[in-house]
């Protein structure tokens, strides 16, 4: 695709990237098995739908927690993070 | 900060990118928003990156999306890319946000061109991490090349299935087995309509030759499948399916999931359009004319969210509408408009015909669209088909009435996930059918929006 490289922070770990991936995407293909944890039950969820409808792909970007991670394209270092149950309010 | 503009068209798929080019290229002041960086849409998403290296199974797919990116990119349209609409007003205001600030745009004519999503479909497991959309997968192809590797199953049913297994073979990808759920009598249904569909050969003989080039890379093909399990614990270990009343049971480190599109109606659906439901297809769409007008003023809809057509067609449809709002807008008279349409209405013949045999051939089975009672059907609030028919017992009517009761329907996604499988639960549980039964209300912001967004609209745009 004549695509740059990226790199960004899963969970802390730094991960090469292509530069049109979405936030989960990277997730993924970093081996992040899950991304959240359902804030009802507690179960473990990922991306679903890779498109904006089903938000289970929620994750903290850049310290911003519940952003749709499939909805945010990568930047050089961004820091993209697994969401444990509902965010926690500022 | 506020903008204005004469037509402003909502999603930047085949429907709005050939609707703005078309308006623009009249004289008329054309915006484009869209929620992706880069225009494309869903199907043609990346078509740009591409288009110098289109070869394969989706070459002259990549090639048209990219044309129609050029076009509209020349066409002197205004675009607004990575914004989100969260709330349409009459008059064609429409309130939108880029992730930190909200604006709102003042439009004369407003086009939704929202595009499709995937059927959801709630089944055992659906919700373990390793099972997700042939969709999401083929996005993931379409932005880093990424391919399933061993122990991926698909299932389901539809084109869009057969196109992404292709694709993903070719890219060196692995695929452990196709369950098929088509039902066996749906070929015997879609007959009736086997007329339109040898109008629009062309569309006959893609699905037969993708079907060829997966049986002859040796990936089994298990037919007639009436229902899927995914087990696991935290992740998916194995598929179950069911064929002829016998379960079968395979180790699965994935599970790809497709049962089909259906018009993505929130946005039209917020403004209160009249929607009808499509028996063919099986989901909701916006009532429209010819020219996609919908039931409400200076609101108009093209491409698979008026109803699923696929992205040629949704291409022509965004013309069409384009010519009535150039109208409407005084840049064209009703001649010119008319003239201009003629040539579109006679290419829409080279895919409209071949539809009612698709949507019939493919339309779900009924113990797919009818969860068990354990079954997960509101994902965000974890609600169970069985908590929807307790709250139909206890007298609810319909999908917003069940909302109150169970809180299915009111997390982040906004029903947009549960909505149409509420809608066959309830309407099966009252005796109802589905049409009269509806779906939830949707109402403002269409998406999640944080205060400070809010709070960040000119102070002058509250007292209007």
């Amino acid at each position: 695709m004549g695509t740059e490289m990226v790199t960004v922070y899963v969970d802390g770990q730094p991960v090469c990237v292509g530069e049109l991936e979405s936030a989960a995407s990277a997730a993924l293909g970093a081996g992040l098995d899950y991304t959240r944890t359902s804030p009802v039950t507690g179960e473990r969820r990922a991306p679903y739908c890779m498109m904006g409808v089903c938000f289970e792909c929620l994750m903290t970007i850049d310290g911003v927690p519940s952003r749709q991670a499939c909805m945010v394209r990568v930047r050089p270092g961004m820091r993209i993070e697994r969401q444990l149950g509902a965010r926690v309010l500022a | 900060m506020n903008t204005a503009c004469d037509f402003l068209v909502i999603g930047a798929g085949p429907a709005g990118m050939a609707a703005a080019a078309t308006a623009a290229r009249l004289g008329v002041t054309t915006l484009l928003i869209d929620d992706q960086p880069e225009p494309g849409g869903q199907i043609y998403r990346a078509a740009e990156r591409r288009s110098e290296n289109a070869s394969g199974v989706s070459g002259a797919d990549w090639l048209r999306g990219a044309a129609l990116a050029a076009e509209f990119r020349a066409s002197g349209a205004g675009y607004l890319p990575g914004n989100r609409v969260w709330q349409l007003e009459k008059g064609g205001r429409v309130c939108v946000t880029d992730g930190a600030k909200a604006s709102r745009i003042n439009a004369r004519r407003v086009l939704l061109a929202t595009g499709a999503m995937e059927r959801p479909v709630p089944l055992p497991g659906w919700t373990l991490p390793g099972v997700m959309t042939v969709g999401a997968a083929q996005i993931r192809y379409k932005i880093s090349k990424w391919t399933p590797q061993e122990g991926a199953w698909i299932a389901g049913s539809g084109p869009l299935l057969w196109l992404y297994a292709a694709q993903a073979l070719e890219a060196g990808g692995t695929i452990a087995g196709i369950l098929d759920t088509t039902p066996g009598a749906n070929y015997l249904y879609a007959l009736k309509h086997v007329a339109g569909a040898l109008r629009n050969l062309h569309y006959i003989q893609r699905g037969l030759e993708l079907q060829q080039r997966i049986r002859a890379a040796g990936i089994p093909v298990f037919r007639s499948v009436s229902a899927i399990e995914a087990k696991g614990d935290h992740r998916i270990t194995a598929v179950r399916y069911l064929i002829r009343g016998q379960w079968h049971e395979k180790p699965a480190a994935m599970l790809l999931l497709h049962h089909g599109v259906v018009p993505n109606t929130h946005a039209a659906m917020s403004i209160s359009a009249a929607h009808r439901y499509d028996d063919l297809q099986r989901c909701f769409a916006p009532v429209v004319d010819v020219w996609g007008n919908t039931s409400v003023k200076d609101y108009a809809v093209a491409g698979d969210c008026a109803g699923i057509v696929g992205a040629e067609a949704s291409a022509i449809q965004g013309r069409l509408a384009a010519l009535e709002a150039s109208r409407l807008l005084g840049a064209i008279s009703e001649l010119q408009r008319d003239e201009q349409a003629t040539p579109l209405r006679r290419s829409l013949l080279e895919h409209l015909p071949a539809r009612p045999f698709l949507d019939r051939l493919f339309t779900p089975g009924e113990t797919l669209l009818l969860p068990d009672d354990d079954v997960l059907v509101c994902r965000c609030e974890s609600v169970t088909a069985r908590q929807i028919r307790d709250a139909v017992a206890l007298g609810c009517s319909g999908p917003s009435q069940t909302k109150v009761f169970t809180r299915c329907g009111m997390g982040l996604c906004q029903g947009r996930m549960c909505g149409l499988a509420v809608a066959e639960i309830v309407a099966r549980a009252r005796g109802a059918s589905v049409c009269e039964i509806g779906v939830f209300n949707v109402r403002p912001p269409l998406m999640p929006l944080s205060m400070g967004e809010l709070a960040s609209l000119p102070v002058d745009d509250c007292f209007y």
